[in-house]
C-alpha cells in the first residue's frame, strides 16, 4: 500500500509545467465540473470555488498543534505546501442542510415533492490521503449498506477527483498510524505530486485522461518519480502523533467504565466542533421546518453530532445525559464500534478534531491513556 | 418532476391520484389515511392506518416485533412498533402515547385524516426460533404493544409451542393495555398474569412489579423462550431473573429504544455499540448486547 513508486497501477504520469494546472482548471469549469479545492478565507485555508490558480492558497501554509491553528508566510511558492483546514469535502457530498422533500397543503389535499435540485459535478483539486479514505469511509455509509442514500449518491458519482500527495505534515496529523496516508493509493482521478516546477500527474482513470487530454505534458522521468516518492515518504517520517490501532476495539469496549472518560468531560465543552470538521462523521437529524404561512413545509436533513444533548434524546428520557457519556460514544464509536459497522475504523488520521477542539482534546491522547492504563 | 397528492378525504370516497414516486427513496414516506381511532388506557389510543395506494397496502408485509415510521406533515416522525396480527383487516394498527411533539399533534387526529407512513423497519421477534419451546412474554406498560402481535402469532399457531406464559404490569389498573382481550387470551392456551404497581378500589388481582412474577410460574431453562419489552428498568430486571434461572443468554430477546430519525441505518442517533437499534434490532438477542444492554448512559 505504501509502495513508493510514484505511478498509478492502471495509468500514467506524466509532467506538466505548475502553471498548466490553470489550464486543467479551466478546462473543468469548461467541462461542466464546478471546482472547489483550497483557498484563503477567514484567517484560515478552507475549501471553496476555485476559479483560477490564484485562488489557491500559494506560499502559504499553516501552523496547527491541538486547539491552534494559524496561517504562516512559506519562503517558497508552493501551491499546496500545508495539511488539511477545518473544511473538508463532507459539505459537498452531504452538505450541512439539505432539503429532501417539500410539502404543499392545500385546502384538502397536500402535496409531496421530492427535491430534484440539480446536482451539481464536482470537481475536488487538493484531495489528500485522509480525505480519500474518508470519502471512501461515507461510500461504506450512505452507499453500501441496506438502504443507499440517493442525495448522497448523486453527488458522489458526479464528483471528480483530484487528490494532491502531502508534501507536509501539520503536526496534528497522524494518518502514517492509521494506515490512510500520506500517500494516495486509490480513490481519485488523477493525483499530483508537487515538484519544484512541475506537478508530477498519475492519471488514475479515464475520466482523469479526459481532462488531461490535449494539456501539454510529457513522460516523467526516473529521476522525477524518484523525487515525488521521496517528497511523501519526508512527509511521512515528519508526522509526530501517532494512534495505536492494534485490538483498539476491543481494548475501548472493555474500559468503558474507565476514569479518563470522567477526566476527559471536565476539559470536554460539548461543542460538537470535532464532529462538524471530522471528514466522516455522519450523524444528521431529519427535521420538518414548516413555513410560516403554514402552506407548506420542507423535510431538511441537517448536520447532527452525538454532543448536542438531544441526540440521543428518546420519550423515556435522555439516553446520555452528561458530557462523560457523550465523548465516550463518539470516541467509542470512531475508534471501535465503526469498525464492527463498516469494516474499519471511523478515523482517518486527520488531526481536525485535534486542532479544532476548543480546549485541545486530543483523540491519540486520549486513546493512548485508555491503552496505558488499562481496566 | 413526481409527485404524490394525499387527499383529504373519509375512506368511503377516497379519490386519491396514484402514487408515482421515486421508489428507491427510502426517505420519502408514503401517502396514508387513519381510518380509525379507538382510545385505550388515558393518554394512549390504537391507531388503524392504511396506505393510500392499494398496491402498496398489498405489497406490505411485516414481521411482529417490526415498526413503521409516522408521519405527520409539517411536524415531524416518530418510530411507532406494529400492535396488529396480519388478519386484523385491512391496514395497520399502532398503539401510541401521545407524549411528544408528533404523538401528541396525532391524538388530534380523527379518521379520515391524511397521514404519511413509511415500512416495515428493523427486525423482529423470533416467532421461528420458538416453536416447539415454551414462550415466556414479560411486558410493562405500552411495551406490550410490539408484544401483542406475538400473543396473536402463539394463539393462532398454539400447537406449534410448549406452555406460553404471558406476565403484565402496568402503573394502575386504568393503565393496563389491551386488558379486554386478557381474558380471551387466557381461554385460549396463554397463562396470562397480570400485575400493577398500585391497585384502586376495585382492584382484586395482584399488586407489584413485574419481575416478581418470576416466583408464580415454574420455568423449564432448557426450554424456555423469552421475549420482553417496556421500560428499560422493567427489562433489566426481567433479563436478570431469566439469567437467574439458567435461560441462555440467546433465548432471552428484548425490544429497545432509541432516538430514531431516520428507521434506515443512516442518521446515527439509535446506535447501541457496533447496533443500530433501527435496522440491526430494535429486537436483540441477549447474548448479542450483553455488554452494552443496561450499560448506564451508552
Amino acid at each position: 500500500m505504501n509502495s513508493s513508486a510514484g505511478i498509478a497501477p492502471t495509468g500514467e504520469t506524466v509532467v506538466i509545467e505548475k502553471p498548466v494546472l490553470g489550464a486543467i482548471i479551466d478546462r473543468l469549469w469548461r467541462d461542466g465540473y464546478t471546482v472547489v479545492g483550497p483557498t484563503l478565507a477567514e484567517s484560515a485555508i478552507v475549501i471553496d470555488q476555485v476559479r483560477a490558480i490564484d485562488d489557491l492558497p500559494i506560499g502559504w501554509t499553516d501552523e496547527q498543534e491541538a486547539g491552534m491553528y494559524r496561517l504562516r508566510r512559506r519562503e517558497d511558492r508552493a501551491y499546496f505546501g500545508y495539511a488539511v483546514g477545518p473544511h473538508s469535502w463532507k459539505q459537498y457530498l452531504f452538505p450541512p442542510k439539505t432539503t429532501l422533500y417539500s410539502i404543499e397543503f392545500h385546502a384538502d389535499a397536500m402535496t409531496v415533492k421530492p427535491n430534484v435540485d440539480p446536482v451539481p459535478s464536482y470537481a475536488f483539486l487538493g484531495v489528500r490521503s485522509c480525505d480519500l479514505h474518508a470519502i471512501e469511509i461515507q461510500d461504506r455509509v450512505f452507499l453500501h449498506g441496506p438502504y443507499v442514500d440517493r442525495h448522497y449518491q448523486a453527488r458522489r458519482e458526479k464528483a471528480l477527483i483530484i487528490a494532491v500527495h502531502c508534501a507536509v505534515a501539520a503536526s496534528t496529523c497522524f494518518c502514517a498510524s492509521m494506515g490512510t496516508g500520506p500517500r494516495s493509493v486509490r480513490g481519485f482521478d488523477l493525483a499530483l505530486t508537487e515538484l519544484e516546477g512541475e506537478f508530477l500527474v498519475e492519471i488514475a482513470t479515464p475520466r482523469g485522461a479526459a481532462i488531461c487530454d490535449g494539456i501539454p505534458s510529457r513522460a516523467a522521468t526516473g529521476y522525477e518519480l524518484g523525487a515525488a516518492a521521496r517528497i511523501v515518504d519526508k512527509t511521512r517520517d515528519s508526522m509526530k502523533r501517532s494512534l495505536n490501532t492494534n485490538g483498539l476495539p476491543d481494548l475501548l469496549y472493555q474500559n468503558l467504565e474507565h476514569p479518563r472518560w470522567d477526566q476527559v468531560a471536565e476539559r470536554c465543552l460539548s461543542c460538537t466542533n470535532c464532529t462538524m470538521v471530522c471528514p466522516t462523521c455522519f450523524c444528521h437529524a431529519l427535521e420538518d421546518v414548516p413555513a410560516l404561512d403554514g402552506a407548506s413545509s420542507e423535510k431538511i436533513r441537517q448536520w447532527d453530532s452525538c454532543f448536542n444533548p438531544d441526540h440521543a434524546h428518546m420519550a423515556g428520557g435522555n439516553n446520555r445525559p452528561d458530557i462523560r457519556s457523550r465523548y465516550r460514544q463518539w470516541l467509542t464509536h470512531k475508534l471501535a464500534s465503526w469498525v464492527d459497522q463498516y469494516g474499519v475504523s471511523g478515523c482517518v488520521g486527520c488531526g481536525r478534531c485535534v486542532t479544532w477542539c476548543p480546549v485541545g482534546i486530543d483523540i491519540t491522547e486520549e486513546a493512548a491513556a485508555i491503552r496505558g492504563d488499562q481496566q | 418532476m413526481t409527485m404524490t397528492t394525499m387527499q383529504s378525504t373519509s375512506t368511503a370516497d377516497r379519490t386519491v391520484r396514484r402514487a408515482v414516486l421515486p421508489d428507491d427513496d427510502p426517505f420519502l414516506p408514503r401517502p396514508a389515511f387513519v381510518t380509525e381511532i379507538r382510545g385505550e388506557t388515558p393518554g394512549i389510543a390504537t391507531y388503524r392506518i392504511e396506505f393510500a395506494d392499494p398496491d402498496r397496502a398489498a405489497q406490505y408485509e411485516y414481521e411482529p416485533g417490526q415498526f413503521n415510521m409516522l408521519w405527520m406533515p409539517g411536524i415531524g416522525e416518530v418510530p411507532i412498533s406494529i400492535a396488529s396480527a396480519r388478519d386484523e383487516g385491512p391496514g395497520i394498527l399502532h398503539t401510541i402515547r401521545a407524549t411528544g411533539r408528533v404523538t401528541n399533534a396525532m391524538a388530534k387526529l380523527k379518521p379520515g385524516s391524511p397521514i404519511g407512513m413509511r415500512g416495515p423497519y428493523g427486525r423482529g421477534w423470533p416467532l421461528k426460533q420458538a416453536e416447539g419451546r415454551d414462550v415466556l412474554v414479560v411486558s410493562g406498560g405500552l411495551g406490550l404493544a410490539p408484544l401483542r402481535p406475538v400473543v396473536l402469532a402463539l394463539l393462532a399457531n398454539r400447537d406449534r409451542y410448549g406452555k406460553v406464559v404471558l406476565m403484565h404490569g402496568a402503573r394502575t389498573p386504568k393503565d393496563l393495555l389491551y386488558d379486554y382481550e386478557y381474558e380471551s387470551w387466557g381461554k385460549h392456551g396463554i397463562e396470562t398474569l397480570i400485575t400493577v404497581d398500585r391497585g384502586d378500589v376495585a382492584w382484586r388481582g395482584r399488586v407489584g412489579v413485574v419481575p416478581v412474577l418470576f416466583n408464580r410460574i415454574s420455568i423449564d431453562p432448557v426450554r424456555t423462550l423469552m421475549m420482553t419489552c417496556g421500560p428499560e428498568v422493567l427489562m433489566r430486571f426481567a433479563v436478570a431473573e431469566a439469567v437467574a434461572r439458567e435461560i441462555p443468554e440467546g433465548w432471552i430477546y428484548y425490544s429497545l429504544e432509541r432516538n430514531m430519525h431516520c428507521a434506515i441505518g443512516l442518521c446515527g442517533h439509535c446506535q447501541l455499540g457496533p447496533d443500530f437499534v433501527c435496522k440491526d434490532g430494535p429486537v436483540f438477542d441477549h447474548s448479542q448486547t450483553a455488554r452494552f444492554f443496561s450499560r448506564e448512559h451508552f
